[in-house]
């Protein structure tokens, strides 16, 4: 009884979901409750000469309308960047709503909040704002060039930092030693999340009890709370409840703290009533931090065996207008310290550079740093292995780092604790089947079409760790997290975690774990998340961070409900507590049948009459704090093959199998299903997906009309299975399994294209056109 | 001006006073709160708002109440009958979704597929799903989901 | 999302929606709403009256006659589709309807409000100029036909006078020796095309004796290209004539340029669109 573990338990989320009782921010109604609309700016840099509310705030349901200038005068602050990289990082203030100037299309400049969102979207229209347009700054280059204009008057040169990571001149030696060099100049590009449940806020301030209560569509409550309370606002902590509910979907653009949550605590202070945002989708376009955005140049040094000597990596990171909550430590410490991937590169050095345009801010997306890595890696792998005339899979095996050389201690600082990357690649290539696709590609090329096969053999970094480290590289928050369990009475068991789920599915997998180790029916076991009020702390999700860290963190929580359960039984069976064995749900004395269940435990844990009141305390609940020791990694092996239409340039994907190493897995159903969703992610980013904004700063890529994402029509069924290489250091063996497949899929998929057109590189997205024109120029 | 409007909505009939402008979506969530179904989008495209009007699944944040006069509207809420559907079922049971977001018109379009066709293929089902996004699932198993309620029905 | 307000009136009959039509300074006529709704949701549209003609039955039938079928302005993309009667008829523009857009565009989307909308990127105007329609109107000076190579004036703009109204569409009856097909090549994100192609073409013992091509979505209106129909008029239209007569099919600075395609891809994909099409249209005509 009570073995979860490694089952494809249904999930227990879903009844309300298809059913369409789910809860979003944006399905909750309170009484007297307002709307706002965000009045924006249409250019991507322009002074604010005055704006006039007169007109706007007579229109009919009107209740307020509110500038940037009303918050500061009120005392709110500026919305801080939560990663500090390097001593002087230029941290422009980034306000709730823009003071004097607005810095990207989008830049919310007031605010109207009405009886109905009609009645505010109508009354925005009359409102009035005299901008002096002012030239900007788009693209990085156009940012660092002399006489650029300056998004901030604190950043002098658009730059907020720069930043370098490893042994430059070893790395410098290994490149002027080199038996080869592959150089590689490449644009990862800027990407928009586009998770499908726009954000929504709503404030809700009781005056009778002074509580403010903010729904928000986040992965991460309580950071939201606290950067609300201790840095932007000054609301007493103790008095702000923040709750997301559910969430339709994240991808990292939910993590962070965003203006309209300031605008909805604080508006709904000021009129005493309930202030709801839920974002269109045009404004998520331009509000909802974006991803990616690195122009980068990268040598590999190779000696003239093929074994890779040393990397040297230079890339300039597009920041936006303003740094959102993790934007430094993306291009850095969550993308420099991945460049070893699955390699035994002896030398790395890295230099990033943070720069400000007037662009949406960017920040962590599905992947956040280690995409770009990756896809820097796996992509030179395979031009090298065209530069040297040998077989890509043959170049990555021989500079893996071996199964025996683990723990191993890469130049970029990491440790990888575990891994074998050649059983992985094994079985992908079994899978695939990798000699009878060389032969099927030969003969259809003998038929004139282009069929290409794509390798990807990556490693991740999760569940950024231990928190010591966290501060060391300049994380302003611990990375820990808390799990508490709460028994009850008739041993029905509830579960308090920081983290949150908004499509992982950790109501079930939770659940899983926790009733497996109690030994009790998953039915007794519920998990509740996203809601300050009754979660101790958290961080929240992202990072592949939910079961590596905030499962560990339960994990340790049960073990304190067992301890004390089994000093219980002791206590009830008169026994030595060292004599109680816990077996299948009961308490029983070794040797004897004297035993009790696990509910009674419970019961008398509440109902006691005969406590030693000053050994043992009633009650049967514990909070547990867990700081991983390292952080996990995943690895993997991926393998695409790819068709593409010699007339328009159309990639069709054939087949695309991917095997992945995430460690322990507690629900294999829920794991192939975040692989799946990863994988068509950074397929997105290899062919369609594009964010795109002209010369003035305009977004032409604004809509789902212009912005492409994958359909059903486009993917493949996607063949996936599992090596499995616990996690050394965490109690439950489990890594994370939310990134894998973005992190593989993209080079994976413009390797396999390359492959298809014999040509070096094209850069993404691998549009028809794109691809049309690299077979031009064959 | 208002409108007086009759409309079927879940097999319960409505008679109502619409603004021209409201659209169908709206009055679903902000006048019935209906909220299972879900707007996505501004223009047309991710069909987390499909319902089925009079038997064929519509956007319903492209169409206006007023324009439902006479209509029977049928949205997720309105999918039980003494039990779960089968595609709701198959959904659950392929894990055929992760956030959930997308789910009710991911639903509503496979709705109104296998109405008129029992036994799509697989490329059927997937070009059937031209209407909608999932951010999450990679569709991968919301078309086994498909197929499963297919077979099921 | 919600449009600004305006005024609704649902229109019994033909005549009746001209009486509102032509009672109003800044009215608009709304059909399936599929164009139109999207627009006012954005605001980029705001008229002052919707005249709703969808419950006009009159306008919802497809009829055939001797040489033609026609089509009711209300059609949706789904009931063409579907329609028996285009199905036998006029297959080709059963297949084009079923192209369009999504299932749910389909479902509520109509042939005469696609065509009045006009967008340069829609799928029904190549389709229309190839097979020569009819578009027939009627308005406050009573009715009139417009032949398809009058109708399409430029960008979201058709001979259509402000007041009048599409009541159907005219399609010739295809002939055994004719054969006509459509070629698009769809933007991945909006699902309208960035280049697509109709063909038709009568073949007579092997010889094309007459050929009508046109594009959609490539330039700021559809267009008919009858330099191209004039080098395929009475030749054999094997594989070597097309492919000849189609290189350099559309100038590319003659095309649109932008994030679906820049001018030189549209160009190349209208030659690889209308060869797809002039082909698959000569092996219906020669079958």
């Amino acid at each position: 009884m009570a073995d979860y573990i490694g089952k494809s338990v249904k999930r227990v989320e879903d009844r309300r979901f298809i059913t369409g009782r789910g809860n979003y921010t944006d399905d909750i109604v309170i009484p007297k409750m307002t709307f706002a609309w965000i009045v924006r700016s249409p250019y991507a840099h322009a002074r604010i000469r005055s704006i006039n509310t007169a007109e706007a705030a007579s229109q009919p349901g009107v209740v307020a309308v509110f500038v940037g200038q009303d918050l500061v005068d009120d005392g709110i602050n500026p919305i801080p960047t939560g990663w500090q990289i390097g001593d002087d990082m230029k941290e422009p203030p980034h306000h709730t709503l823009a003071v004097d100037k607005v810095r990207h299309v989008g830049d919310g400049v007031a605010v109207i909040i009405a009886e109905s969102r009609q009645a505010a979207h109508d009354a925005a229209e009359m409102l009035e704002v005299d901008y002096e347009p002012l030239g900007a700054v788009v693209g990085m280059d156009a940012a660092l060039a002399e006489g650029a204009p300056l998004v901030h008057d604190g950043a002098p040169d658009n730059v907020s930092f720069t930043w370098q990571l490893g042994d430059e001149d070893a790395t410098m030696k290994a490149l002027a030693n080199a038996h080869h060099v592959t150089t590689y100049e490449l644009v990862n590009q800027r990407l928009i999340p586009n998770a499908i449940e726009p954000r929504s806020v709503i404030g809700h301030h009781n005056d009778a009890t002074g509580e403010l209560t903010l729904y928000t569509s986040s992965q991460n409550p309580h950071l939201i709370r606290l950067l609300l309370c201790a840095f932007v606002t000054g609301l007493p902590e103790h008095k702000v409840r923040v709750i997301s509910p559910d969430v339709g979907g994240g991808f990292g653009s939910k993590i962070f703290h965003y203006p309209e949550e300031v605008l909805c605590a604080w508006a709904t202070r000021k009129i005493n009533r309930p202030v709801k945002w839920t974002a269109e989708r045009s404004e998520s376009f331009v509000t909802d931090a974006q991803g990616r955005d690195h122009i980068t140049t990268a040598k590999m040094a190779f000696d003239g065996g093929g074994k890779i000597t040393g990397l040297h990596v230079e890339t300039m990171a597009n920041m936006g207008a303003y740094l959102s909550t993790f934007a430094g430590g993306i291009p850095t410490w969550l993308y420099g310290t991945l460049l070893a991937g699955q390699y035994a590169t002896p030398a790395i050095s890295v230099h990033t550079k943070g720069i400000f345009t007037n662009t949406v801010p960017v920040d962590a997306l599905r992947g956040a740093g280690r995409p770009e890595a990756t896809f820097l890696l796996e992509r030179m792998l395979d031009i090298a292995a065209g530069e040297l005339g040998r077989d890509p899979v043959e170049l990555r095996r021989l500079n893996f780092i071996r199964s025996d050389q683990f723990p191993y201690t890469t130049p970029v600082v990491l440790q990888y604790d575990s891994g074998d990357y050649d059983a992985a690649l094994d079985r992908a290539l079994e899978m695939a089947g990798y000699e009878d696709l060389r032969r099927m590609q030969e003969e259809a090329r003998e038929q004139g079409r282009l069929v290409g096969i794509g390798f990807s053999t990556y490693i991740e970094a999760c569940g950024i760790a231990p928190s010591a480290v966290a501060g060391a590289i300049g994380a302003r928050a611990g990375l820990y997290e808390s799990g508490m369990i709460r028994v009850h009475p008739t041993g029905k068991v509830q579960v308090y975690t920081g983290v949150h789920s908004h499509g992982q599915g950790h109501e079930t997998t939770f659940a899983q774990l926790v009733a497996h180790h109690l030994q009790i029916p998953m039915e007794d076991v519920e998990l509740v998340h996203g809601d300050t009020a009754q979660i101790p702390f958290g961080m929240g999700t992202y990072g592949s961070r939910s079961l590596a860290v905030g499962g560990s963190a339960i994990y340790r929580a049960v073990e304190k409900v067992l301890t004390k359960a089994r000093k219980i039984a002791a206590h009830k069976l008169e026994a030595a507590e060292e004599d109680i064995v816990y077996r299948e749900g009961s308490f029983t004395v070794a040797g004897t049948d004297r035993s009790v269940g696990f509910a009674d435990i419970a019961l008398t844990a509440y109902v006691p009459h005969d406590y030693p009141i000053e050994e043992l305390e009633p009650g049967l609940e514990f909070n547990a704090f867990y700081d991983p020791k390292n952080f996990t990694f995943p690895f993997g092996a991926h393998i695409s093959v790819v068709e593409v239409n010699t007339e328009t340039g159309e990639v069709e994907i054939l087949r695309y199998v991917a095997v992945d190493d995430v460690g322990e897995v507690i629900n294999p159903m829920i794991v192939d299903g975040q692989v799946h969703g990863g994988i068509a992610h950074g397929i997105g980013q290899a062919l369609m997906e594009h964010g795109v904004y002209d010369d003035d700063g305009q977004p032409l890529s604004g809509s789902f009309m212009d912005y492409t994402m994958p359909r059903a029509a486009d993917l493949p069924m996607f063949e996936v299975d599992r090596t499995v290489t616990p996690c050394p250091h965490n109690p439950i063996g489990a890594k994370g399994a939310g990134e894998t497949g973005t992190i593989a899929a993209t080079p994976c998929i413009v390797n396999a294209v390359c492959d298809a057109l014999r040509v070096r590189d094209i850069p993404m997205p691998l549009t028809p056109e794109r691809v049309w024109r690299a077979m031009q120029s064959r | 001006m208002s409108h007086k409007v009759h409309v079927i909505v879940n097999s319960t009939a409505h008679e109502v006073e619409v603004e021209p402008r409201q659209l169908l979506v709206e009055f679903l969530r902000d006048t019935l709160g209906l909220t299972g179904t879900h707007v996505g989008c501004d223009t047309s495209q991710c069909g987390a708002c499909n319902v089925i009007v009079n038997g064929s699944c519509v956007k319903s944040c492209t169409v206006l109440t007023v324009q439902c006069d006479g209509c029977e509207v049928t949205s997720i809420e309105g999918m039980e009958n003494g039990g779960l559907h089968p595609l709701q079922d198959a959904f659950r049971e392929e894990h055929g979704l992760q956030c959930g977001f997308c789910t009710p018109g991911m639903i509503m379009a496979a709705v109104d597929l296998l109405s008129h066709n029992p036994s799509p293929s697989e490329e059927e089902i997937r070009h059937a799903l031209e209407g909608n996004y999932c951010r999450c699932t990679g569709y991968h198993n919301i078309v086994r989901a498909i197929q499963r309620a297919a077979a099921a029905m | 999302m919600t449009p600004s307000a305006f005024e609704y009136v649902r229109a019994r009959s033909v005549e009746d929606a001209l009486v509102h039509l032509a009672g109003s300074e800044d009215a608009k006529v709304l059909a399936g709403g599929h164009s139109l709704l999207p627009a006012m949701k954005l605001r980029l549209d705001d008229p002052a009256l919707l005249v709703d003609i969808s419950g006009i039955e009159a306008l919802k039938s497809t009829e055939r006659f001797d040489d033609c079928i026609a089509v009711g302005a209300l059609a949706t993309h789904r009931s063409v589709e579907m329609s028996e009667i285009v199905r036998t008829y006029c297959a080709p523009l059963a297949k084009v309807a079923g192209g369009i857009g999504d299932p749910q565009v389909r479902n509520r989307g109509t042939i005469g409000g696609s065509l009045a909308h006009a967008d340069p990127a829609a799928d029904y105007p190549a389709v229309v100029l190839a097979l020569d329609a009819t578009v027939s109107v009627r308005g406050p000076q009573g009715s009139r036909k417009i032949a398809a190579s009058d109708f399409f004036l430029g960008l979201f703009e058709t001979a259509l006078e402000p007041r009048e109204l599409i009541t159907k569409v005219c399609f010739p009856v295809l002939g055994s020796a004719e054969g006509a097909a459509y070629a698009k090549f769809a933007n991945p994100a909006s699902k309208y095309a960035v280049v697509g192609v109709a063909a038709w073409v009568v073949m007579t013992d092997g010889i094309c004796t007459d050929v009508r091509l046109g594009v959609t979505g490539a330039a700021s209106r559809p267009h008919r290209v009858t330099a191209v129909e004039a080098a395929l008029r009475g030749t054999a239209m094997d594989a070597a004539i097309i492919e000849s007569a189609t290189e350099g099919f559309a100038r590319p600075d003659a095309l649109l340029g932008d994030l679906g395609g820049s001018r030189e891809y549209r160009s190349h994909l209208c030659t690889v669109m209308a060869r797809r099409a002039i082909s698959e249209a000569v092996a219906q005509a020669s079958a």
